[in-house]
């Protein structure tokens, strides 16, 4: 593969050396200590999770086009929605912009020549891997069919699936972004280059460390939970029966403690994403740029203590549900912030709509829908009525799949010539995103009214009387499936085809864009000194 | 290449990612401290099932911690306690320049207390608590004197058990890692210029035996034995 380094600001362009082609063969890459080689490792291992995950989405829509049900046994269709669940939420969207965009990206933008511990870096990637093979093992003999949260007492005694393995898989794929997260907090206070202080920081960074310490502080516990859930079901001692006394609402507590902040986790990121790309985009400093760092932070804070809005129709007491309620509130203060701010950049500034602006346009509607809507469940009052139904479905997609997803599909478009050296087509790739866009929200907001209507979440069949919804819905599936197949082929077909990107095709600020594409495998040939963050005043907005 | 010419020659143990080992000093250290925070919520995780439970089912939890033989758990957190002792004497060596076969003295030492401690626990307490039937999942049988207390007893030993041997996994994973700790002070790759290895490791040692007091305090000793 030959590299485009004509006019990069660094680096001695007759090298030509880079990450990519500094060693070949299966060996360098499986022994690579190089953080932007896990990050590929990472990339190409989220992607065939995705698509394991998709695939079982797609059956589900397929199936729930008749109210019959018209492919699966309701057994099946249990087993169907639990791979998706947990594939998509543990082996996908957690890992999806950290270990991937983050783990390519957090050394370059502080100007390190490395994670603080690489090697540990390429274990935490094994221990994914091994996380993910013993679960897809599981799904592949017979699968699990207790829902992605493995509520007790059904899955401790009652389920006849594969609920130890998975779990054990689940347990592994933890420590897997535990040692991510404990790496980029360390390499994150640490590695900064000179003149990189907290506030230059670039809002990637100060996201992803917002993350890292959910992920370092969460994750033990839902391990722990999930050891003891394991435990009860394969040796028959009581934990969670209440048959023996134990109590099935300390799982809950105790996996939510995790799961609640997981979301951020999963969201933290793409928000970070976002803050580039509209600065990027919009040719201009981010606006109140402290306010945005500050308030993932206090994401990260709040969403520790708000984990019993899952619990409220489950017998907690009232007056823990009152305070949850409130809390639950609270996190809808530092998102607002950040959606304000990104619209706020917009403003005065001179925007162009490349496909990752439009992914990161999509981005603000659509978690702003998830996010408003989330509030109608934080309300004890509406969740007695929305619980279960595919309103929260509906609420927790556009979180996921029209925030997470959407933002990780802008961030990788608009990393891809820094990655890879190559540019993508960009009319395809726009063309992508609107079919992403459209396809999402057909899919996903008849859900909405099904769900305020009363169809209830997880079941094989429904009433007649929601077929015209249910259809709409799997034909919105069909449409976001074209949208992301169409940039799986672009992507590999720029691999060879793409044009040489340069060190800095969008003109973005930021260290990233300083060094040559795909960069070299120390980063920096001279050590970079920052002076300030986003400078993007006096450059005009020209393209560089 | 390049990196060669700006940093010149190595000093021993240095990692290419760094700038100078001060840096490299400090990472460690930092990694190990967030390391343990997250075995801190690990541990705090079964901690604090085991505080519901407590107070869910007191009589029961009082009645199961009177089953557990005080003087096993006393004589390990005395092991234990001689064990961190060396630990630490081991670094000072390090750290003082002594002679390499002062510290892997310390170090085989703290082996010894580790191995005693594991000893202790698997051929005598377990064995005593298998033979007493009190074993969850192995043979565990109701005793007539608790009446309606049994399945809390029962999920009281779960408990015992499960953290117990949470910890006792930490602790062979410290004796591997002491192991590696005493090849590489026999290779000579320790000095008083560099001996972060020992000192990190040093951090994990002392706080699975601080886990090991809080065990001792919450298992064997609260719920009035006197
Ligand atoms: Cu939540």
């Amino acid at each position: 593969m030959s590299t485009a380094t004509a006019g990069a600001h660094d680096g001695p362009p007759e090298s030509g050396v880079n990450y990519l082609n500094a060693s070949y063969g299966i060996k360098s890459w499986l022994l690579t200590t190089d953080h932007k080689r896990i990050g590929l490792l990472y990339l190409v291992s989220v992607t065939f999770m995705f698509l394991v995950g998709g695939l079982a989405a797609v059956v589900m829509r397929l199936h729930l086009v008749e109210p019959q049900g018209a492919l699966l046994e309701p057994e099946t269709y249990n087993k169907f929605f639990t791979m998706h669940g947990i594939i998509m939420v543990f082996f996908f969207t957690i890992p999806a912009v950290p270990a991937t965009l983050g783990n390519f990206l957090i050394p370059i933008m502080i100007g390190a020549r490395d994670v603080a511990f690489p090697k540990l870096n390429l274990l935490s990637w094994y221990v994914f891997i091994v996380g993910a093979i013993i679960t897809l093992g599981a799904i592949l003999s017979g699968g699990v069919d207790t829902g992605w949260t493995f509520y007790p007492p059904y899955s401790s005694l009652y389920s006849q699936s594969h609920v130890a393995a998975v779990a054990i898989g689940v347990f592994i794929t933890g420590f897997s972004s535990i040692l991510t997260g404990l790496n980029f907090i360390v390499t994150i206070h640490k590695m900064r280059a000179p003149g990189m202080t907290w506030f230059r920081m670039p809002l990637f960074i100060w996201a992803s460390y917002a993350t890292s310490l959910i992920a370092v502080l969460g994750t033990p516990v839902v391990a722990i939970t999930i050891v003891l859930l394991g435990l009860e079901r394969l040796l028959h001692v009581g934990i969670f029966d209440p048959a023996v006394g134990g109590d099935p609402l300390l799982f809950q507590h105790m996996f939510w403690f995790y799961s609640h902040p997981a979301v951020y986790i999963m969201i933290l990121p793409p928000m970070g994403v976002v803050s580039e790309l509209i600065t990027a985009f919009s040719r201009k400093r981010v606006f109140g740029y402290s306010f945005v760092a500050m308030s993932s932070l206090a994401i990260a804070v709040i969403s520790f203590v708000v984990w019993g809005h899952h619990m409220f129709v489950t017998g907690q007491s009232i007056y823990a549900g009152l305070v949850f309620s409130v809390l639950s509130f609270m996190v809808a203060i530092p998102s607002a912030i950040k959606i304000f701010n990104w619209t706020a950049t917009l403003y005065k500034g001179s925007i162009s709509y490349e496909a990752p602006m439009l992914y990161a346009m999509g981005f603000i509607g659509l978690f702003t829908m998830g996010g408003l809507t989330g509030l109608f469940l934080a309300a004890l009052a509406t969740d007695v009525h929305l619980n279960g139904t595919y309103f929260i479905v509906a609420h927790f997609h556009y979180v996921m799949v029209g925030g997470a997803v959407i933002a990780y599909l802008g961030g990788i478009h608009f990393w891809w010539p820094k990655i890879t050296g190559r540019l993508y087509p960009e009319r395809w790739a726009r063309l992508a995103a609107l079919l992403v866009f459209v396809g999402f929200n057909l899919t996903f907001f008849p859900q909405f009214l099904m769900g305020y209507m009363g169809m209830p979440r997880r079941y094989a069949v429904y009433p007649a009387e929601f077929q015209v919804l249910n259809v709409l819905s799997s034909a919105g599936a069909s449409v976001l499936g074209v949208g992301y197949f169409i940039p799986l082929i672009y992507l590999i077909w720029s691999l060879r085809y793409g044009k040489p990107a340069g060190p800095n095709p969008w003109g973005a600020k930021g260290l990233e864009w300083t060094i040559a594409s795909p960069p070299p495998t120390e980063n920096f040939l001279t050590p970079p000194v920052v002076e300030e963050a986003y400078n993007y005043s006096g450059t005009g907005g020209s393209h560089d | 290449m390049t990196e060669a010419a700006a940093h010149g020659a190595h000093p021993p143990g240095f990692a290419h990612q760094f700038e100078d080992m001060q840096q490299q000093r400090e990472a460690g250290n930092l990694g190990m401290w967030v390391f343990l925070v997250t075995e801190i919520l690990f541990f705090g995780g079964m901690f604090t099932a085991y505080i519901v439970y407590r107070l869910l089912h007191y009589e029961s939890f009082v009645t199961g911690s009177h089953l557990l033989e005080v003087k096993f758990g006393a004589t390990n957190t005395y092991v234990l306690i001689c064990s961190s002792l060396t630990m630490a004497l081991a670094i000072r060596s390090a750290q003082t320049g002594k002679r390499k076969g002062q510290i892997i003295f310390w170090l085989i030492l703290t082996m010894i207390f580790g191995a005693l401690f594991l000893g202790l626990k698997f051929t005598f307490e377990w064995r005593h608590d298998y033979i007493e039937h009190i074993v969850p999942g192995f043979g565990f049988q109701y005793r007539p004197e608790w009446g309606s207390l049994g399945p809390g007893v029962q999920m009281f030993m779960c408990f015992y058990f499960f953290m117990t041997g949470m910890h006792a996994v930490h602790m062979i994973v410290g004796l591997g890692i002491l192991t590696v700790l005493v090849i590489m002070t026999a290779r000579n790759k320790f000095s008083p210029g560099y001996y972060a290895p020992l000192e990190i490791s040093g951090l994990y040692w002392h706080f699975v035996d601080i886990v090991w007091i809080f065990l001792f305090a919450l298992l064997y000793l609260i719920g009035g034995r006197y």
